[in-house]
């Protein structure tokens, strides 16, 4: 097991080391510098504050420079908001982003694999169709469509819940950004659940189970919900990127400020370190969170750890 | 193409498949003749007629956005270019998925192992992410985004295919035609890519619907398709904004766009269904 | 009153009855054996025993245990009946068993589930029972993986989940089908003597196993019982036509049915090949370790040896599809090279190949008409269309199936159909050798005569060679002019068909030859049981690979690798091959 685990950490470390290699390229490759769209400088103020930003260095100079602060946590000053580094910015914006985050994918999988297991228990009865075809519609409405509907419904029409952020407090306002967060991971999840549910159900194991004269609740519970759930595991790292994702939108539109929001602020007003900062920021995430489900596959799977 | 053919009266045996299948195609259709029914176009502005509510007034059926657009040619305009964006880009990545892994399964080995490794690093990259990166930092080109949508979409396939090919390799009609000289190009040819057809096409249904959410959901950021053109996520966008004054300029091209989705879900569950049938029977 | 009364029991899908008004009864203690072919309903009559048809079957008759009737009972009731009752082993105990449960919560959940025990009183009866069925190391077992045991133990484990509850009856379905041979007699034999006074209903196509495991049998086809009556009279005088169809099937060792050895040159020979693969993350895995064979023309040459003997990578490298290490070959008295793309046109279509899987070795898109000319168009391109179509049509005629079967496709075939398929295909380009690795394992008793008899055929007419790969010594019996058993990789021992069968020099010949089940109610139990199961591959003992399993083995077998010794017309590697006496 621990040999397993240290090849996945091992495996791990290249994939971060790329994803901050081309970032840090990318944004160094644009066309023009972060300083373009303000009004033209004399060239000596220019040069002044292409040296303080040690702009006129050489590429992988540069690199080197950005990539050792990285490690100690520091990832530069940020373009537009001058008066803070990148690092403050994201660990102001980090919480919110998380809790709502951890949330949505709390809410998710437990209701997912809820629904999703019983459908499955139920195959083909009227519960199941009907659960399916709310899951079915909760993977085809993207988030930034139904977002604003949660909003224009709960918000604005029946004033049940607020509507913006800054406006209100408590749980209340965090009721909908994370319902709107969670609903394509419900319905995914409990699609996902329902077809691994029933493929395992149709197992020669549970056959022996049942023969065996366990009990439904039994069988699930002790023989059909590990293996059950290892796609629904594999399908963690996914959800997670796709949270993250569904929070640049959520943010948005519930004008919540997370990194959701200045990463695409960043982005529009070509805050390019901040923009860089957080893109390395979330592939650290990521990648950590994939560690950590390929363990827990390690932990389900016997047949994964013992060669 | 016979088996084509037999594939064909396989699927309209298939609810799901025909339809979703039958919806989509008249919703495409419909896209392209109807805006030469109304008078008007996507660009003329109205300043007499803004945000005006659906109704039969100067053949407003979707009524108008808030520079007095027309929002019935504007949506059957974002419907093409959704779907075109969709279909182009998912043809790129599915050319590229299915070589990228025919050729991982079919030479086996270090090379596979290194190909596929290369495809589990760029799995675990928020893409979506580097995506924006690029769309800001090329300022908005309309070929980016189908390189992005390209270059988010081929890994499914591509691990679909190495896959399904790996498995294939080892299948014994093929040893046997290794055994008496049949060429490469021949077993390639003629045992692994008709085997390979039916997952390939229930793969790329279901990579089309995220082709279509990745543009849209550029669109609605503001980095996607640029006006005056517009698609269905850049006219959600605009919706949002007018949300309380106008809700029928967001739930038009929203509920449109969830229904094409959904019938490209349908007909890729449906489609699967069939496959599988047909592997185990 | 009888333990289970069945009367009258029909089990119908749609129009389809897969048991149609199958009547029987077993008494308390008793073993009734079940036999039939596939598709006879034997499964189905075990899964309603339990209550474990689908849905969709529409059950109907009468199933009485104790005379309690559970035909429509409902889902407590038969859990109550399940496992405290009646219970299951099934085919393969792979997929039988749980992979993510280790093999000792398996147990102890089915004794939790009918609050029989709990807590340390359920572990110690979960220990008790893997040591009854003859788990050496019990608490290991208990702790381990079904990944991690052998084949033999995990259905050992299997049975030990049937009689933790001490049911009243034990259904066991081709138990042993899966197993190596010699693994077969050892679990058939733990059935006999673990059982005491619970009552078996012995699911099995061959009858073999029921001659010597069962008072009574019942003969089923398609979903009819056909006979029954006590064992030794149904071998003695059958009344049914299938029953007699059946036994004619069956192996007969005993009976010197071995053709006569052939003369002439040797066609193909193999001299000292070594076959070795990397494993990742095992090393290196010798399959096969310097065999010699020789092959004439008009012979059918045997290889014999259960799993991980080798005989598989042998073939395939003498085919040229897996590089062998070390080893000459030669074909006509040319050398062979051992990469079958190097080799010319002409050679490679003399060495054509055959397998397992009828379904599995033709192209599920391709149609019958294409896969077979298909050899032909490699081999002979200059042929136009209408000959190639008349060679596809002699070849199909001379496997004996008509020009109908051109069009269609393989999933449309039975598997003895699409065997001959197979045989078509390899046959049409004339080739000298054809090599059959376990080409009649997948089918059922009289088809599998069908096929045999076919080979002979054409190797009559057409003087074709045959190597027959095969892990069950009966089915070679009818066909083999000379058998070669292998042992881990190594050759153990060659000698004539009739020699072999009847005065085996090497144990483990005789071991192979006591393993298999007799259609003789007088033969008594199997005489073997050979203890132990095969070795692993990648740790074989040191000197004589068998010495572990051997009733002989002496200090010199544990490190010196005995030498080929020629015995009469018998080839044989034993250190004591000379002094110990093993004939019948």
């Amino acid at each position: 097991m621990a040999q397993y685990v240290l090849k996945r950490l091992l495996g791990a470390i290249p994939t971060l080391l790329l994803v901050i290699v081309l970032s840090f390229l990318l944004v160094h490759a644009a066309p023009g510098g972060p300083f373009d769209e303000e009004r033209v400088l004399p060239d000596v103020v220019a040069a002044n504050i292409e040296a303080y930003y040690h702009l006129d260095e050489s590429l992988p100079k540069q690199f080197v420079r950005y990539l050792s602060g990285v490690l100690q946590g520091d990832f530069g000053p940020s373009y537009r908001y001058r008066d803070y580094t990148v690092s403050d910015l994201i660990a102001r914006a980090f919480p919110l982003s998380i809790r709502l985050g951890v949330m949505a994918m709390i809410v998710g999988v437990v209701i997912g694999v809820g629904v999703g297991t019983l459908a499955a228990l139920k195959q083909n009865s009227v519960a199941d169709r009907i659960a399916m075809g709310f899951a079915m519609s909760g993977i085809s409405i993207p988030i930034f469509v139904v977002a604003p509907i949660l909003v224009l419904l709960f918000a604005v029409k029946l004033n049940w819940l607020p509507a913006g952020w800054s406006g209100s407090s408590g749980a209340a306002r965090m009721l909908l950004p994370v319902i709107a967060l969670a609903l394509p991971q419900i319905a995914y999840i409990s699609r996902l659940t329902r077809a691994s549910m029933i493929d395992v159900l149709g197992s020669g194991f549970i056959r022996t189970a049942r023969a065996q004269g366990l009990g439904t609740y039994a069988i699930v519970r002790y023989h059909a919900m590990r293996p059950a759930m290892l796609p629904v595991l594999s399908y963690m790292g996914p959800a997670i990127a796709a949270v993250l994702t569904g929070s640049v939108v959520v943010e948005k539109i519930f004008g919540i400020p997370g990194l959701g929001r200045f990463f695409v602020d960043g982005a529009l007003n070509r805050d390019y370190t901040l923009v860089l900062g957080i893109v390395i920021f979330y592939a650290a995430l990521i990648v950590l969170l994939n560690l950590i489900v390929d363990i827990l596959y390690g932990v389900i799977d016997p047949r994964v750890r013992y060669r | 193409m016979s088996a084509a053919i037999r594939l064909f009266r396989r699927t309209r045996r298939n609810r799901a498949v025909s339809v979703s299948g039958g919806i989509l195609v008249v919703i495409a259709v419909l896209a392209v003749v109807l805006p030469f029914v109304s008078q008007n176009n996507y660009l003329d502005t109205d300043f007499d007629h803004i945000l005006k509510a659906p109704g039969f007034v100067g053949m407003h059926w979707f009524g108008t956005d808030d520079l007095g657009r027309d929002l019935f040619v504007r949506t059957m305009m974002g419907i093409h270019v959704t779907l075109l964006v969709a279909i182009v880009a998912s043809i790129v990545s599915l050319v590229i998925g299915v070589f990228y892994g025919a050729l991982a399964g079919y030479i086996g080995g270090r090379v596979d192992a290194v190909m596929m490794r290369f495809v589990d690093a760029l799995y675990a990259m928020p893409f979506i992410f580097f995506v924006i990166l690029l769309m800001v930092v090329f300022e908005r080109n309309f070929l980016l985004i189908f390189v992005a949508i390209g270059a988010i979409n081929w890994l499914d396939m591509a691990r679909i295919v190495r896959g399904q090919t790996l498995s294939l390799r080892e299948r014994e009609f093929v040893e046997a035609a290794r055994l008496n000289g049949v060429s490469t190009a021949r077993i390639i040819l003629r045992h692994i890519a008709p085997n390979l057809i039916g997952v390939v096409i229930v793969y790329v249904t279901l990579t089309i619907p995220q082709a279509i959410l990745v543009e849209s959901f550029l669109s609605f950021l503001g980095l996607g398709i640029q006006e005056p053109q517009t698609s269905l996520g850049a006219l959600v966008n605009a919706g949002v904004n007018q949300m309380e004054s106008a809700p029928w300029m967001l739930l038009i091209p929203g509920g449109l766009l969830a229904l094409i989705l959904m019938c490209f879900n349908f007909l890729g569950d449906g489609l699967r269904d069939l496959f599988d049938a047909r592997q185990h029977g | 009153m009888s333990l289970l009364n069945v009367c009258q029991l029909s089990i119908r899908y749609g129009n389809v009855a897969a048991v149609d008004e199958l009547s029987f009864a077993i008494d308390r203690g008793e073993s009734v054996g079940l036999v039939g072919e596939s598709g006879s309903g034997k499964t189905q009559t075990a899964l309603a025993l339990l209550g474990l048809l689908p849905a969709t079957a529409a059950i109907s008759g009468s199933i009485k245990f104790d005379g309690e009737e559970f035909v429509g009972a409902s889902e407590r009731a038969f859990d109550k009946l399940r496992a405290t009752r009646v219970s299951i082993v099934f085919q393969d105990p792979m997929q039988a068993l749980n992979p993510y449960l280790r093999i000792g919560e398996q147990l102890r959940r089915i004794l939790i589930a009918h609050n029989i025990a709990t807590g340390r009183e359920a572990d110690g009866r979960v220990l008790e029972t893997l040591k009854a069925v003859g788990l050496p190391d019990a608490r290991r077992q208990s702790g381990a993986y079904p990944h991690q045991l052998s084949g033999g133990m995990r259905q050992r484990a299997m049975i030990a989940s049937a009689l933790i509850t001490n049911p009243d009856l034990l259904i066991a379905d081709e138990p042993t089908t899966a197993l190596d041979v010699t693994v077969q007699a050892q679990i058939l034999e733990l059935l006999d003597t673990i059982r005491q006074d619970t009552a078996l209903l012995l699911i099995t196509h061959d009858l073999g196993v029921i001659a010597g495991h069962c008072d009574r049998m019942l003969v089923l086809e398609n979903g009819c019982l056909v006979e029954s009556g006590a064992t030794p009279q149904v071998f003695g005088t059958p009344k049914c036509a299938h029953t007699v169809s059946l036994l004619e099937a069956a192996p007969r060792l005993k009976q010197n049915v071995a053709p006569q050895p052939v003369s002439g040159e040797a066609l193909l020979s193999v001299d000292g090949a070594s076959v070795s693969y990397r494993e990742p993350g095992y090393g290196r895995l010798h399959a096969v370790k310097g065999v010699d064979l020789t092959l004439k023309k008009g012979e059918t040459v045997a290889i014999v040896g259960e799993s991980g003997s080798g005989k598989s990578s042998l073939v395939r490298a003498l085919l040229g599809l897996v590089p062998a290490e070390a080893g000459a070959l030669s074909f006509c008295g040319e050398t062979l090279s051992r990469e079958v793309r190097s080799r010319p046109q002409q050679t490679r279509r003399e060495l054509q190949l055959i397998f397992q899987d009828p379904a599995g070795s033709l192209n599920p898109q391709m149609r019958v008409s294409d896969i077979v000319v298909e050899p032909l168009t490699v081999h002979e391109p200059s042929l136009d269309r209408r000959d190639r179509r008349e060679r596809v049509i002699g070849i199909l005629e001379q496997v004996d199936l008509g020009a109908e079967f051109l069009e269609r496709f393989p999933h449309e075939l039975s598997g003895g159909q699409a065997q001959r398929v197979a045989i078509a295909r390899a046959l049409i380009v004339e080739p000298k050798v054809l090599v059959c690795d376990e080409a009649v394992a997948a089918l059922d008793g009289t088809v599998r005569e069908q096929i045999l008899r076919l080979l002979q055929d054409i190797q009559r007419r057409t003087g074709l060679s045959i190597l027959f790969i095969s892990h069950d010594l009966g089915v070679v019996s009818s066909i083999s002019h000379r058998v070669l058993v292998m042992y881990l990789g190594r050759l153990v021992e060659i000698a004539d068909g009739g020699t072999v069968f009847n005065a085996p020099k090497h144990p483990y010949t005789r071991a192979l030859i006591d393993a298999v089940p007799l259609p003789d109610p007088e033969a008594g139990i199997a005489r073997s049981s050979l203890s132990g199961e095969v070795p692993s591959i990648l740790s074989p003992p040191t000197g004589c690979a068998f010495h572990p399993r051997c009733d002989f083995a002496e200090t010199r077998c544990t490190t010196d690798l005995p030498a080929p010794t020629v015995i009469g017309a018998t080839t044989v590697c034993c250190h004591r091959a000379t002094e110990i006496d093993l004939q019948l």
